[in-house]
């Protein structure tokens, strides 16, 4: 196979090779493009991925089932909620248990509050690869609120280790509903004024709208979920589709780009799914802190999780899509095979063929509003 | 439609190089014969009653014991919402896959992954490189069977155990203070000759 | 950064700087400018020729015409003004640097830098200092002389400037009759230095920063000169102080109200003066998260310091260039030109009087260009960048026709006001009226939008 790193372009007075990363601000993680350039505008930009590539799979075939778990969180740190999430639901179900209604619906709390934060950190670092810089201290501010209420939930905050296998493994503290609702009714003035400082920005919007078009066609094709499938128009979401855990019992829209300033299907529509996505999470949290039951935090499970003989895959509505656990059990302790099929992964896929014409700053632009995570892909 | 019945649409069409359904572990999944996998995607995708438009996963799995390697594809429909699970075995000495990235684009990047870290070769893939190790890397990874090289240009991928590292560290600080240290006043043992005195005295 | 106090449940109290090292940072920040620009006041009017003859003659006893050392006197303070108009770029830059990073905290909800020297104040002479001290690097295959004379030509199209911006009435160095022509040329030479820096670092990603800057900052010239031209049919002159003087000290005699087409002028010129120096939002040629610092990426120490500080320089000239073009410049409100001359007096030197109402001058001039800086600043914070290609069409198909506009309505305008001169008079006061109106409601915008947010609210007792 061709080295690609010193791969020289054909026509080298006309064209630029150009190394976008791994080390650059605006990539998100380390992730490298070769990209070749014709002046301002490209001809194609090849991701080279795998520098943050850790064997996390093949590490779950050592560790076992209930020692995966902290792994888990290192796949996405960003949303680690979900990822925590979708491993506790592939094992519960080659283990056939029940987990109790109020931990399914603390599950689905710490998951929305989860999508909250990192569709801050999402929508913040887009406005800073497009030039805004305010914008992501005011979405890292929100984020420090979200991440005290966290730890007082579950004591960490980034990488939570907080679902286990058959539940989750702490109960709500004192006080925190009221703590989380004053902050949601904070939070939810606060998307007024965001959707004031860049949303609505005449800049912003030019630099956003009719760029890097994914039709709906082209982002199923390529494998494209969550809010990059839904910002192209489709209409397809876990939690209400293929509904799991406490969802069916909530009440919430799901927000889908028809074009908002633009075509359906552009950088600006993916950006604003994201954050019309973070209202309706809210919404959400405020149900289930409601109608939360009483009850066990955790189902029963065998001291040594044995499942039988079997394979399944589990789907959880992350922060970037879809993520999708593939475990195949041979009957022993330690997994046979755990396979995490993530959104930022397939979102790369698609990267060089939208490139072909577009601009150096629209690769950022475009990069951005996939909003890939390196742990993610390279896991 | 339920899985069942996608898989009597498959079995009308292709007969025997579609197994039968596993017997339900969990998600049941059927074998189907490497050479046809191609056309048989083709034809999830394209009637329009099944219409299996996503391709979820492409994932490969080792099985040393049946001596293939398995590719796995999760298809799921968004507009029926239904999803069939199909496997491919492809021999372990020499595995090799018909691609069907001409089916789902989606197939592409997944489809390089499983022969990155497994070694299945996708005849008719556009641009089957490694993915997520470098280039020039020895080996596929995720097999039952892959040990360590002993290194990568030159890097090491082998360290002792701190823990013995730090012991032997400590132990090698203590014999250097020993050394420095002022010698110990001498055992009564061997001490020179006070017993005499008081013989003399005596 | 505070999380919203809703949410802790015991709200953590920060350590605040105290007051009386709040009031010692606000006197150094006026202490020290105040400093320069006091040398300047005094210096200016003695380096002018006819100051220095009369000083040879009645002083020194000497013919200014025949004195053999008359050119040296000259020359030497010259050379001395020089030097202190260089240091005031220098210290305008750093100050200009503390003030970006304490704008720049609060708008993040933050409050930027209050802990090293002075309440934060000296960290802009820390990291000048640190500059100093780097190491002094050029790229292995980089073309030395180039790479090594290229920030020169940056710094040169900026100092050139500081000798042609007045500083009050008659605090100019050089009070040539060309004088925007020159400050305007004198500004291109600053392409050249962001050419030569992209070409000469070897590097592909510094190569595209200059070519990106380069053809920003052609393009913007257009329309920059275009709108200059507006005051300058308005004042009948090409001179800095001519147009100052042409104006009045009450905010409807300056030129922006004076005519609706100077009103869309002075936008337009700000607008292309923002672009020609690489600030955001037309900071592409340094875009951080794209180029990571474009042309400058491979500057480092002494050179890097003399990059910005020709770019936080350049801040005061757009800013004085656009005060005095259109903000009514030093013109003291009430005291019309003639007052100046009268004071003077007849002595070698002027009478102190004189020099009291220089500094009144000069101090509503830095108050205008001060507002003025602000406001560039504010936007780097605020707004987003833009494309290259929205950036070039935003040049040619929009202000250049637009400033073309301008300056033919202006033409008119001023035919039709040397007939009835009221018309400039009138729409004075009812553009004044306007902008008042449009400044009112700013600012109740302004509270409103912090009422909005449930749990904000506008607190400046952390400093």
């Amino acid at each position: 196979m061709e080295k690609l790193i010193l791969r020289k372009v054909p026509n080298a007075s006309e064209e630029m090779l150009l190394n976008f990363g791994p080390q650059h601000p605006s990539t998100h993680g380390v992730i490298n493009f070769l990209v070749d350039t014709d002046g301002e505008v490209m001809k194609k930009a090849i991701p080279d991925v795998g520098y943050l590539h850790r064997s996390i799979e093949k590490i779950a075939e050592q560790v076992g089932y209930a020692g995966f778990m902290p792994y888990t969180d290192r796949v996405d740190y960003v949303a680690a909620m979900f990822a925590n999430e979708g491993w506790a639901i592939a094992v519960e179900k080659l283990l056939k248990i029940e987990v109790p209604p109020r931990a399914q619906y603390l599950r689905a709390i710490a998951g929305e509050l989860c999508r909250i934060a990192s569709h801050l950190v999402s929508t913040g670092t887009m406005a800073t690869d497009i030039g805004a810089t305010t914008p992501l201290v005011h979405a890292l501010r929100e984020r420090e609120a979200l991440n005290d209420l966290i730890e007082a939930l579950c004591g960490a905050r980034l990488t939570y280790n907080y679902h286990r296998i058959g539940g989750v493994a702490f109960d709500l503290p004192e006080g925190w509903s009221d703590r989380v609702l004053r902050y949601l009714d904070h939070f939810e003035t606060l998307l007024v004024e965001w959707d004031r400082l860049i949303s609505y920005n005449h800049i912003y919007v030019k630099r956003l709208a009719n760029v890097a078009v994914i039709p709906r066609e082209m982002a199923v094709d390529y494998g494209l979920v969550g809010p990059n499938l839904r910002g192209s128009g489709m209409d397809w979401d876990v939690r209400r589709d293929v509904p799991y855990g406490a969802y069916p019992d909530f009440k919430f829209d799901v927000p889908v780009g028809r074009g908002f300033k633009g075509v359906s299907g552009d950088a600006f529509d993916r950006y604003y799914v994201r954050v019309l996505e973070m209202r309706e999470s809210a919404k959400i949290v405020r149900q289930a802190l409601e109608k939360i039951p009483d009850g066990e935090i955790t189902a029963k499970v065998p001291r040594k999780i044995k499942p039988e003989p079997g394979e399944v895959l589990s789907r959880v509505e992350s922060a970037r899509g879809e993520m999708a656990y593939y475990v195949v059990s041979d009957g022993t302790e330690k997994p046979w095979r755990v396979r995490i099929r993530t959104g930022s992964y397939l979102a790369m896929g698609i990267i060089e063929d939208v490139s072909r014409g577009l601009m150096v700053a629209d690769l950022v632009a475009l990069i951005a509003s996939l909003d890939v995570v390196a742990p993610e892909i390279d896991r | 439609m339920t899985t069942n019945e996608i898989h009597e649409r498959l079995r009308a069409k292709f007969g025997e190089d579609v197994g039968p359904l596993s017997e339900p572990k969990v998600d049941p999944f059927c074998v189907v014969k490497a050479e046809r996998i191609a056309e048989v995607a083709r034809f999830l995708k394209d009637t329009p009653e099944l219409q299996l438009d996503f391709c979820e996963d492409v994932a490969g799995v080792d099985q040393p014991k049946k001596n293939v390697i398995e590719v796995v594809y999760h298809l799921f429909s968004y507009q029926h919402r239904h999803g069939i699970v199909l496997k491919v075995e492809a021999d372990r000495a020499n595995p090799v896959v018909p691609t069907v990235e001409t089916v789902w684009k989606a197939a592409n990047w997944m489809e390089r992954e499983v022969y990155d870290l497994l070694g299945v070769v996708f005849p008719g893939h556009s641009d089957l490189r490694r993915v997520l190790l470098p280039d020039d890397w020895q080996g596929h990874p995720l097999r039952k069977d892959w040990t360590e090289q002993g290194g990568y240009h030159g890097i090491s991928n082998e360290r002792e155990n701190p823990l013995v590292e730090l012991r032997r560290l400590d132990e090698k600080a203590r014999a250097e203070a020993a050394a420095l240290a002022p010698k110990p006043p001498p055992a009564p043992a061997a001490a020179p000759v006070p017993a005499p005195a008081p013989e003399n005295k005596a | 950064m505070n999380t919203p106090a809703s949410v802790s449940p015991t709200p953590y109290a920060p350590k605040y700087t105290p007051k009386w090292l709040v009031g010692l940072t606000l006197a150094a920040a006026i202490g020290i400018p105040g400093a320069i620009l006091g040398a300047i006041l005094l210096l200016t009017p003695i380096v002018q020729p006819a100051t220095l003859d009369a000083i040879t003659r009645e002083w020194l006893g000497q013919d200014p015409a025949t004195w053999y050392w008359r050119p040296w006197l000259g020359a030497g303070m010259l050379a001395l003004v020089a030097f202190v108009l260089v240091n005031f770029g220098a210290i305008f830059s750093g100050m200009c640097v503390w003030y970006e990073r304490r704008v720049a905290g609060r708008m993040q909800s933050r409050i930027g830098p209050n802990r090293q020297g002075l309440g934060g104040f000296l960290v802009w002479i820390a990291d000048a200092v640190k500059m100093l001290l780097k190491e002094d690097l050029v790229p292995a295959d980089a073309d030395a002389l180039v790479f090594r004379s290229a920030p020169y030509f940056v710094l040169l199209g900026f100092a050139l400037t500081l000798v042609v911006t007045p500083f009050g009435q008659s605090l100019i160095v050089a009070d040539l009759n060309v004088g925007i022509m020159y400050i305007t040329s004198i500004t291109a030479l600053v392409v050249v230095g962001v050419l030569l820096s992209g070409w000469a670092s070897n590097s592909k990603w510094a190569l595209f920063g200059g070519m990106r800057s380069a053809a920003q900052v052609i393009s913007y010239e257009i329309p920059a000169g275009i709108a200059i031209f507006v005051p300058v049919l308005m004042a009948g002159t090409l001179s800095m102080q001519g147009i100052a003087a042409a104006q009045g000290g009450l905010p409807w005699e300056w030129f922006i109200f004076r005519n609706p087409a100077a009103f869309i002028a002075f936008f337009i010129l700000f607008t292309a003066q923002l672009a020609e120096s690489n600030r955001t939002p037309f900071d592409l040629p340094e875009a951080e998260s794209e180029l990571v610092a474009g042309y400058l990426s491979e500057f480092s120490g002494f050179r890097f310091a003399l990059l910005m500080l020709a770019e936080y320089g350049n801040i005061w000239v757009l800013s004085v260039i656009g005060s005095i073009l259109f903000l009514g410049g030093w013109q003291i409100p009430f005291v019309g030109n003639e007052v100046y001359a009268n004071l003077r007096g007849t002595g070698v030197l002027p009478s102190a009087a004189w020099f009291g109402l220089q500094a009144v001058s000069m101090a509503v001039l830095v108050v205008k260009a001060a507002f003025l800086s602000n406001v560039i600043v504010w936007l780097r914070w605020t707004l987003p960048r833009i494309r290259v290609d929205q950036m070039m069409a935003l040049s040619w198909k929009y202000l250049v026709p637009a400033a073309f506009g301008c300056f033919v309505v202006t033409l008119l305008w001023e035919i039709a006001a040397v007939e009835a001169p009221a018309i400039s008079t009138i729409t004075g006061y009812v553009l004044t009226a306007g902008a008042l109106l449009l400044l009112v409601l700013f600012v109740r915008q302004i509270f409103r939008n912090i009422a909005a947010v449930q749990g904000d609210k506008l607190d400046l007792s952390n400093w």
